[in-house]
């Protein structure tokens, strides 16, 4: 049962069971055959009857889909997660100065710690936030940070997602879940909670509400029902209990937004935001954008209202600028970072270029825009022809690419169809910034389903599982 | 509330009223076309369904001739028919969709759930079953439905707004009902109580479930104008018009707004006029043309409340 090569989250290289996974692999043993199957089969049932599912983009387009969730659950040990959750307070701390830093006095260019155009030909550089001040001078309010576990174990920082970054609600519905399916198996882990997230994010947002606002209106703004994550919209904004808005629902008057309700206009003072930088407001970015809101970069850049993330976070999350956080992390923290950043050969250079050109077959190549796992080459997983379709587009747009090695992501015990197998898993923690930085113990698991796959995103048959961090 | 949310649930509460009403009306034909009756007398009850609900059409368009299965496939299935049974779960689904945040989540789910279901019937199968269980199964999921409403929503404009739309819509095929009955079974020239059948008239009764209701009011035989007193004035009686608008009415003064008055004062003044009527007045001025204007009242609410609440007001305004 063990992969060779493999980091496994349950087992040792001699194939036994990891202090942690001891309890859960006993009542392993003491469940009938069939039950496994039996309860994903439920699982599956309940979460289309709730409508957890997510809208698919391209030829199935209109259509609902379920995201596979898998019934084994993915253990962290309580010290594990201390270290990593440190972690990520601090790369989060740093690239919040980053941002700040970027749109102020830019320091760190000054200094030469990042070239210039790396900032500055960044589709994600706003500048139309130069100089403005922001609330608690806080951009990245939510961060989703990919982690992954490679060679003896190690966690790496695989993205840093600094814009609209989604799951969180699966982190929620895959913990109910399993509680609903296996009852007892709760009794014999310290499983920290992750239910109380809506009310941490909800504080968050109300804390960082624009000066002299003393009792905030929150909303959520979501781009419709269309959205691949509107069920996460609509599922955090009844969470919290705020309103979940769409474009056409607000509107800007005298530098203030407004929502439209059945009773008049009524102000809005923090807009979480499940919508792009380009399509916030016509007048600002994109003029074809329906989904955005007439005058509402006025009224942000005014200070009267405050935009969850900052509008031009992402450019601290770009694939262009990640080989360069653990350098903040020194530069604004004085310390030296805690989460090892994955290797990047960064292709605009031309000695990485002919590095990445000479070992193609072993590495993955990313766009430096890409998201959601497309326009990405899996070296070793490649095909003859993709290996040379990615080759002329290096040399065509090496800018435009990065490189990684491949990284031999921990695999977890996952149910599939021929039994329980190792499979590849990521980690996405939340990572809340107000007055201060919170992480809720636990994250996302996302799991690629298919033998050998190493791409875990719900778009190329990825699932989910839940996530246990023990309490000590 | 949103303005776009309150739409959202109003149109749900309507179509899902709208659902439980078509099944009604169906199942209703349905059970009469089992009585002995002539091959015109037959296609003459299934046309007038199309006649209550203003689809001759479109029915038209789709089906070269009125039968049964015909009618039943296009009420029930039809594409082409937006209040086909089918097409009025989904719009409830897709609006609940739309404002699941603002529902409770039982209320979420049964609006999805019973889109689940609908989705997987098929003609065939609701022949096999015996069509009545279909039209059973849409009354309960109804009656399901407004029960989770009633029994877990919060008591604010939500449930108002769901409340308005259930009643309007409600008032709206409950005039329909009776007129298309009143014509088909009192043709021209004919007097009350004269050639009009027993079984017509319980059938329209238990089409609103009041045969049982009008038992226990009247104590006495059938007659049309006693039907329409029932249908119209009795605000005991669940789903009269006259109860119907005292439900609008008052759920309208509890959502009032700046600009809401005027359509305060004309639902007031409609729940006035059926509360201190009579039948009697009714009939004497001819039932047809009271139902034609009532249709028309109704109507011009419906538009009314769009304008006060459902439609994104402008800042200019």
């Amino acid at each position: 049962m063990t992969t060779t090569g493999f980091y496994d989250e349950m087992r040792d290289g001699a194939g036994r069971v990891r202090e942690h996974y001891k309890a859960y692999q006993s009542w392993l043993e003491e469940m009938p055959a069939d039950r496994l199957s039996q309860k994903r089969t439920e699982a599956d049932t309940l979460f289309r009857r709730y409508g957890i599912t997510f809208a698919v983009y391209g030829e199935d387009a209109g259509k609902e889909r379920l995201i596979p969730f898998d019934v084994i659950p993915r253990i962290i040990p309580a010290g594990e997660w201390q270290l990593l959750a440190t972690g990520l307070r601090q790369r989060v701390r740093a690239l919040n100065a980053f941002i700040a830093d970027i749109y102020h006095d830019q320091n760190i260019l000054a200094e030469g710690r990042i070239p210039r155009e790396q900032v500055f030909d960044n589709a994600q550089y706003r500048p139309i936030m130069k100089g403005v001040k922001v609330a608690g001078d806080i951009y990245a309010h939510i961060a989703g940070v990919d982690v992954v576990r490679a060679g003896e174990g190690e966690y790496y920082v695989l993205e840093d997602n600094l814009r609209v970054p989604s799951g969180v609600s699966y982190m929620l519905e895959n913990r109910k879940m399993m509680m609903r399916l296996f009852p007892r198996l709760f009794s014999r882990y310290r499983v920290a909670p992750v239910d109380h997230y809506p009310d941490m994010l909800l504080n968050m947002l109300r804390s960082v509400a624009p000066v002299g606002v003393t009792d905030p209106t929150v909303v959520v703004l979501t781009p419709g029902v269309y959205n691949s994550a509107y069920f996460e919209h609509s599922f955090l904004a009844q969470q919290m209990g705020v309103e979940l808005v769409e474009g056409q629902d607000l509107f800007v008057e005298g530098e203030h937004v407004f929502m439209r309700t059945t009773r008049g206009p009524q102000r809005v003072d923090v807009i979480y935001r499940r919508v792009d930088d380009d399509f916030l407001d016509p007048l600002a970015f994109r003029p074809d954008s329906a989904l955005g809101v007439p005058g509402l970069i006025d009224a942000y850049r005014a200070g009267r209202v405050t935009l969850s993330n900052a509008v031009g976070s992402g450019v601290a999350d770009d694939k262009s600028i990640y080989p360069y956080v653990p350098d903040m992390v020194r530069f604004y923290l004085g310390e030296e970072p805690i989460l090892h950043n994955v290797p990047t050969w960064m292709c605009r250079k031309p000695d990485d270029l002919a590095h990445v050109l000479a070992h193609l077959p072993e590495l993955v190549v990313k766009e430096v825009h890409g998201a959601g796992g497309y326009g990405m080459l899996v070296g070793p997983a490649a095909t003859r022809e993709e290996i040379a379709d990615f080759r002329a587009r290096l040399e065509a747009h090496p800018e435009r690419y990065i490189a990684q090695p491949t990284l031999a992501l921990s695999t977890c015990p996952t149910f599939v169809d021929a039994g329980i197998a190792p499979r590849h898993v990521d980690l996405r923690p939340f990572v809340l910034s107000g007055e201060e930085v919170q992480i809720v113990a636990g994250g996302l698991t996302r799991v690629a389903l298919r033998e050998g796959s190493l791409v875990v995103n719900s778009s190329q048959g990825g699932g989910t599982k839940d996530t246990w961090v023990l309490e000590a | 509330m949103l303005s776009r949310t309150a739409d959202h649930l109003y149109w749900m509460a309507r179509y899902m009223e709208r659902a439980e009403n078509i099944a009604r009306i169906l199942d209703v034909n349905h059970r009469m076309s089992l009585m002995p009756q002539s091959q015109a007398q037959a296609e003459q009850a299934w046309g007038a369904t199309l006649r209550i609900m203003g689809l001759e059409k479109a029915f038209g368009q789709d089906h070269a001739e009125v039968s049964a299965d015909a009618v039943l496939d296009f009420m029930v299935f039809g594409k082409n028919n937006p209040a086909s049974i089918r097409n009025c779960l989904h719009a409830v689904r897709e609006n609940a969709h739309a404002v699941r945040g603002t529902l409770t989540s039982e209320l979420w789910e049964t609006a999805n759930s019973t889109w689940i279901k609908m989705s997987a019937y098929t003609l065939e199968q609701i022949h096999d079953a015996g069509v009545s269980d279909f039209f059973e199964w849409v009354k309960f999921r109804s009656h399901l439905s407004r029960g989770v409403t009633i029994g877990t929503m919060l008591q604010d404009e939500a449930l108002r707004f769901i409340r308005i739309g259930t009643f309007l819509e409600r008032a709206d095929n409950t005039l329909r009902i009776l007129d298309v009955k009143y014509q088909l079974l009192l043709p021209a020239g004919e007097v009350e109580g004269g050639a009009a059948d027993y079984h017509q008239w319980s059938a329209l009764l238990r089409s609103v479930s009041a045969f049982e209701v009008y038992r226990r009011v009247y104590r006495d035989v059938i007659t049309p104008s006693r039907v329409a007193e029932l249908m119209l004035l009795r605000a005991d009686m669940p789903r009269s018009l006259a109860r119907c608008m005292k439900e609008v009415h008052a759920n309208l003064r509890l959502v009032s707004n700046d600009q809401s008055a005027e359509t305060e004062r004309r639902a007031g003044l409609m729940e006035a006029m059926l509360r201190f009527g009579r039948i009697d007045a009714i009939v004497r001025e001819g039932l047809h043309n009271y139902v034609v204007q009532a249709l028309a009242q109704i109507q011009d609410l419906g538009n009314r409340i769009a304008d006060d609440f459902l439609l994104p007001v402008s800042s200019a305004r």
